[in-house]
C-alpha cells in the first residue's frame, strides 16, 4: 500500500462492525460514495461474538420504533444481503419467577399497547409450560415476542459488509484511525498508513467511540466492558425459544444443532486498549447457577467453551444515535451497551436517511450525545 | 487425595501443569531448591504420555515397553520423594492473566494462585485428514499406545500408516506383545533421506537415537509385518467404520482390510496453555508447527510464564526434563533461592540431545497430503467441516483461522481445534498465499476441557474461603 494517499469519499465510517457495515450498505445504496475503516477486521468485535439475539421484547420505551423499524429489515435481511445470515424467526420470551416480577411485566405489555405497540403479549403459567415443557415448576409466568429470533453474528456482519462492498462501499481493514480532524470544510481522517477526507465522518467505534468523540470536544462516557458467554455440549431439543429472566441476567437459547448458549450480562474483564477482553468465572457461576435453576435438564450439560468481546456502554445503558452536538457533517451510532446486535439494520438506514438529506422521520432525540454534555453520569 | 478446599493448596511459587518428564524433573528441581510446588497432571500418577502409568506397569508389560520407558520411574520416584505437592487426576480449565489457575478434580473445581507457572502439557498428534479419518474404527498410533501403556490392551487387528519415530515405536511394542500390526504403511515421501542429508552431521552425533530407531524398524522387519514404503493418495475404507485402507506404494494400488486404521504424522506441541495466555508464538519451517517465542530458559513473552518439554516444540523426553530443570533453576535464582545444579551443564545437555533433531525432522516432516487435504475431507470431524468449505470461506474474504470459526463453527466444538487448529491454519495460508505467521491461530477459550454446567456453579472461589 502507497504511503500517505490521500482518499475522498462523501462519507467516512469508523468500525467495521454491525452498525458501520449496516450505515456503510445503506449509505452506498442511496448513492454515496463510502469508505469503511477498521483497525481489525470485519466484525472482530461485539458484532462478530454477541448472543445472536434478534430481540424487541423488553426493551426501553425509547427505543422500541426503532427496534421494530430494525425488525422488518431483519425478515427481509436474506434477501437484502444474499446470505441467510443464520437467521431465524423463534420467540423471545422473559420469565417471571414471583408474582411482583410478573406484574410488572403486565404493565409494561400494557404500557406498549397504549403507544400503538403489540408484539409483546403476556403468557400465563400453564401458557408458558405448554411453549416451555422444561421449565422449571416455579416460574409463574411471563411475555413474549413470538417474531422475534436469532441469527449467526458473524456470518451476518461478513454478509452484509460483503453486500456493502458490492454497492460500491470500500472496506480498509486492519487500519486504525488516528485523528480526525476539520480541514477546510472537509474532514480529515487519518490512518498509519492513509489519509481520507470527506464532509461527512459517521463514528460506529464501539467501545472505542468515546475517544473519537471526545477528541471532538463531546462529552462522551463509554465504558467498556465484556459479556461473557457460554456453550453447552449438545443436549437432546428442549427449547425453541430464546429465554430471559425478569429478575437476574440471563439470555439462553438453544441452537438447531442441540448446544445451548447462555449469557445475560455477567461482565468480565475488558480491555479495550490491549483489544482483549477475559473472562471472569466466579462471575459466570451465578449465569450457570441461574440456568440450572430455570432449566432443571442444565445440571446434565458439559461447558464445551466460553467466551467474551469489547462491547460499549452507556451509563443510561441506552446507545448514542445521530448527529454531533459540537460539528457539522459528524455523525455518532455507538454505545449500544450489550444489545445493539438487532439493531444494527435500523440504525444503518436511519444513518444513511440522515445523512444523505439531513433528516430521518425516525425518533432519535432521545439518543443524542447532547444528553452527557452537563451530565456525563446520567442514568435513566 | 486432598478433597476439602481447608487442605487444598490456595497459592504457591510455582505451579507445574504436566507431569510428563519436563513437569517431573522441574518439580524435583524448584523443590530442592525450597521453592513451594504444585504439580498438577489429568492422569493417575505422574509420568504424561511417555511415562504413561509407569508406577503401575507389572515386569512383563515393562519387557513390552522397554527400558527408556522405565527411566521414568526413577523420576516419578523422586517426584514422590520431593516436597512438591503432586495433584493428580486435576485438569487445569483456565488460567487468568493474575496467575490464577482454575482446575477440576473429581467434579469439583479449585483454584490456585501461582507466582509462577511452568507449562510443561507436552504434545498432541498432528492430524490426518485424509479420506475417511473420521468413520469409527479409525485411530491414532498414540491412542494405540495408551491403551498399551495404561491397560495393557494390543489391538490384534490394525494397519499403521503414516510416519514418524512412534510409528515404529509402538509397531515393535506391539510385535513383542506378540500382535504385530496386520501393514505398516509408510508415507515418508520418497527423497526426504536426501533432503535430510544435509544434517547428517547432527545424526551422527546422536547416533544413540538412529540406533534406537533402526533397531525398532529391524524388530518390526522380524516380525514379517508387510511395510509398504512411500505410500500416497490414502483413503479409509468401509461406509460407516474403518473396514481397511487403500493406498499407492510403488506404483500400485492396495487394499488392505483391517478392524483398525492407526493414523501418525508426529507429534506438534500442545498450543492450548501458552494460546490461552496470548503467548508469542512462531511457526518453525522444520517441525511445521507454531511454537511459544521463548529465551533460553523457557521464558515465554507472558511475565513470569514458562514452558518446557515438547510444549515448546519437539525436543523428546530427554531435551524435555532438562528444559524443566532449567526452567525451574531460573525461577529459583529470581526468588533468591540457592541452586542445586549449573544451568551451563543442562544447556550442554540439551545441545548434545538436540543433535539429531534436523535430521529427524527432515526426514520425517508431514506429507503434503496431510497438509493441505482435498476438498472433500471433512478437517474439523466436531462440526463436520470441509477442507473445501474453508476454501470458500477464505474466497468470501475470511482472511483467518478466527473468521473462519466465526463464519463455520470450525475449531468451535468439544476439541475446540485441537486436532484441527493446524490444518485449517495451513489451509488458509496456502489458499491465500500467506505465510503462517501472518495466519496465525485460533483464539483458545476457556474452559480447556469441557466442564459440567453443575460444577461451574458449584464453584469456590479463592476470595470467598478468606483468603
Ligand atoms: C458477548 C456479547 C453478547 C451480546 N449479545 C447480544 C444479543 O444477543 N443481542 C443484541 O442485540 N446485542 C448483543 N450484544 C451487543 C452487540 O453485539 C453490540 O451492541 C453491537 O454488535 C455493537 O455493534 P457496533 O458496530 O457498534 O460495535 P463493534 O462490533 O464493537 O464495532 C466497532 C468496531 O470499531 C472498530 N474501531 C474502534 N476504534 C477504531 C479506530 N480508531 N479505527 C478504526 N476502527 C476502529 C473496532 O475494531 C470494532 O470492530 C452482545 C455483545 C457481546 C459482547
Amino acid at each position: 500500500m502507497i504511503a500517505s494517499s490521500k482518499i475522498s469519499a462523501d462519507l467516512i465510517i469508523i468500525g467495521g462492525g454491525i452498525h458501520g457495515c449496516c450505515a456503510a450498505m445503506f449509505a452506498a445504496q442511496r448513492g454515496m460514495d463510502v469508505v469503511v475503516i477498521e483497525k481489525d477486521t470485519v466484525g472482530r468485535h461485539a458484532s462478530g461474538v454477541n448472543a445472536g439475539g434478534v430481540r424487541r421484547l423488553g426493551r426501553d420505551f425509547v427505543e422500541v420504533p426503532i427496534s421494530q423499524h430494525s425488525m422488518d429489515l431483519w425478515y427481509k435481511l436474506s434477501d437484502l444481503v444474499d446470505d441467510d445470515c443464520g437467521f431465524q424467526i423463534a420467540p423471545q420470551i422473559r420469565l417471571a419467577e414471583t408474582t411482583e416480577e410478573m406484574e410488572r411485566l403486565k404493565q409494561r405489555v400494557t404500557q406498549l399497547q397504549g403507544m400503538g405497540f403489540d408484539h409483546e403479549i403476556v403468557m400465563d403459567q400453564a401458557e408458558l409450560r405448554r411453549r416451555l415443557p422444561a421449565v422449571s415448576d416455579h416460574v409463574v409466568g411471563g411475555i413474549g415476542s413470538l417474531r422475534d429470533g436469532f441469527a449467526q453474528p458473524y456470518q451476518t456482519t461478513f454478509a452484509i459488509s460483503r453486500r456493502a462492498k458490492r454497492d460500491g462501499a470500500r472496506i480498509f481493514e486492519n487500519e486504525a484511525v488516528r485523528q480526525v480532524a476539520k480541514v477546510s470544510q472537509l474532514w480529515e481522517v487519518s490512518t498509519d498508513q492513509n489519509t481520507y477526507s470527506a464532509p461527512n465522518v459517521l463514528n460506529c467505534a464501539g467501545a472505542w467511540a468515546g475517544r473519537i468523540a471526545e477528541s471532538l470536544g463531546e462529552t462522551a462516557p463509554v465504558e467498556a466492558v465484556a459479556p461473557m458467554m457460554l456453550v453447552t455440549s449438545r443436549l437432546p431439543h428442549f427449547c425453541d425459544a430464546v429465554i430471559g429472566v425478569a429478575g437476574r441476567p440471563l439470555s439462553f437459547k438453544q441452537m438447531p444443532n442441540g448446544t445451548v448458549v447462555v449469557g445475560g450480562g455477567r461482565l468480565g474483564r475488558a480491555d479495550p486498549s490491549k483489544n482483549l477482553s477475559e473472562m471472569i468465572f466466579p462471575e459466570l457461576r451465578l449465569t450457570a447457577a441461574t440456568a440450572m435453576d430455570i432449566f432443571p435438564i442444565m445440571a446434565k450439560a458439559t461447558i464445551v467453551r466460553s467466551w467474551s468481546g469489547v462491547e460499549g456502554r452507556m451509563p443510561d445503558r441506552i446507545p448514542v444515535i445521530g448527529p454531533s452536538g459540537t460539528h457539522k457533517g459528524l455523525y455518532h451510532a455507538f454505545g449500544f451497551s450489550l444489545h445493539g446486535f438487532q439493531m444494527g439494520p435500523g440504525v444503518g438506514d436511519i444513518m444513511a436517511e440522515l445523512i444523505a438529506n439531513g433528516s430521518t422521520q425516525w425518533p432519535i432525540s432521545a439518543f443524542s450525545i447532547e444528553r452527557f454534555k452537563d451530565n456525563p453520569a446520567e442514568r435513566r | 487425595m486432598i478433597r476439602d478446599y481447608e487442605n487444598r493448596p490456595k497459592t504457591c511459587d510455582l505451579a507445574i501443569i504436566g507431569a510428563g518428564p519436563a513437569g517431573m524433573a522441574a518439580a524435583v528441581t524448584a523443590a530442592k531448591a525450597e521453592l513451594t510446588v504444585v504439580i498438577l497432571d489429568e492422569g493417575e500418577g505422574p509420568g504424561g504420555q511417555i511415562y504413561r502409568d509407569v508406577e503401575q506397569s507389572t515386569p512383563p508389560r515393562q519387557r513390552v515397553l522397554g527400558p527408556d520407558y522405565m527411566a521414568g520411574g526413577n523420576l516419578a520416584a523422586e517426584l514422590r520423594a520431593s516436597d512438591a505437592i503432586y495433584l493428580a487426576r486435576s485438569t487445569v480449565w483456565n488460567i487468568s492473566t493474575n496467575r490464577l489457575i482454575d482446575y477440576s478434580c473429581e467434579g469439583t473445581s479449585y483454584q490456585l494462585q501461582a507466582k509462577y507457572i511452568l507449562a510443561a502439557t507436552g504434545t498432541v498428534e498432528r492430524a490426518c485428514p485424509i479420506p475417511g479419518w473420521t468413520k469409527p474404527g479409525v485411530t491414532t498410533v498414540g491412542a494405540l499406545q495408551i491403551l498399551l501403556k495404561s491397560a495393557g490392551i494390543v489391538e490384534e487387528n490394525a494397519i499403521i500408516a503414516g510416519s514418524g519415530p512412534l510409528l515404529w515405536l509402538v509397531a515393535s511394542q506391539m510385535a513383542a506383545a506378540g500382535s504385530p500390526p496386520i501393514a505398516i504403511v509408510e508415507t515418508t515421501p520418497r527423497g526426504r533421506f536426501q533432503a535430510a542429508l544435509p544434517h547428517i552431521l547432527g545424526a551422527v552425533r546422536g547416533h544413540r537415537y538412529l540406533r534406537k530407531g533402526l533397531s525398532l524398524i529391524r524388530k518390526v522387519r522380524a516380525a514379517n509385518v508387510p511395510i509398504y514404503t512411500g505410500a500416497t493418495e490414502l483413503e479409509v475404507l468401509g461406509e460407516f467404520e474403518a473396514t481397511g485402507l487403500r493406498f499407492v506404494s510403488k506404483g500400485r494400488q492396495h487394499s488392505l482390510s483391517a478392524r483398525r486404521v492407526a493414523l501418525h504424522q508426529g507429534v506438534v506441541p500442545n498450543p492450548q496453555i501458552t494460546r490461552l495466555l496470548g503467548c508469542d508464538h512462531r511457526w518453525d519451517k522444520m517441525q511445521h508447527c507454531f511454537r511459544p517465542v521463548t529465551n533460553k530458559r523457557g521464558l515465554t513473552s507472558f511475565e513470569n510464564v514458562y514452558v518446557a518439554g515438547d510444549g515448546g516444540g519437539i525436543m523428546g523426553a530427554v531435551s524435555a526434563a532438562l528444559q524443566g530443570r532449567l526452567a525451574s533453576l531460573d525461577i529459583a535464582r529470581k526468588l533468591g533461592k540457592a541452586l542445586a545444579d549449573r544451568p551451563a551443564r543442562l544447556e550442554a545437555g540439551l545441545t548434545k540431545d538436540g543433535a539429531v533433531r534436523p535430521f529427524l525432522e527432515a526426514l520425517y516432516a508431514p506429507a503434503p497430503e496431510f497438509i493441505s487435504p482435498s476438498d472433500d475431507v471433512k478437517v474439523c470431524r466436531c462440526e463436520e467441516i470441509t477442507a473445501g468449505a474453508i476454501r470458500k470461506a477464505v474466497d468470501l474474504g475470511a482472511p483467518g483461522p478466527n473468521q473462519v470459526k466465526s463464519y463455520l463453527r470450525s475449531g468451535m466444538g468439544p476439541c475446540q481445534g485441537r486436532v484441527c487448529g493446524l490444518v485449517v491454519a495451513a489451509i488458509i495460508a496456502e489458499r491465500r498465499d500467506v505465510c503462517m505467521d501472518d495466519i496465525g491461530y485460533f483464539r483458545i477459550r476457556p474452559p480447556l476441557k469441557p466442564l459440567h454446567l453443575s460444577e461451574l456453579a458449584g464453584f469456590h472461589p479463592l476470595g470467598e474461603l478468606g483468603q
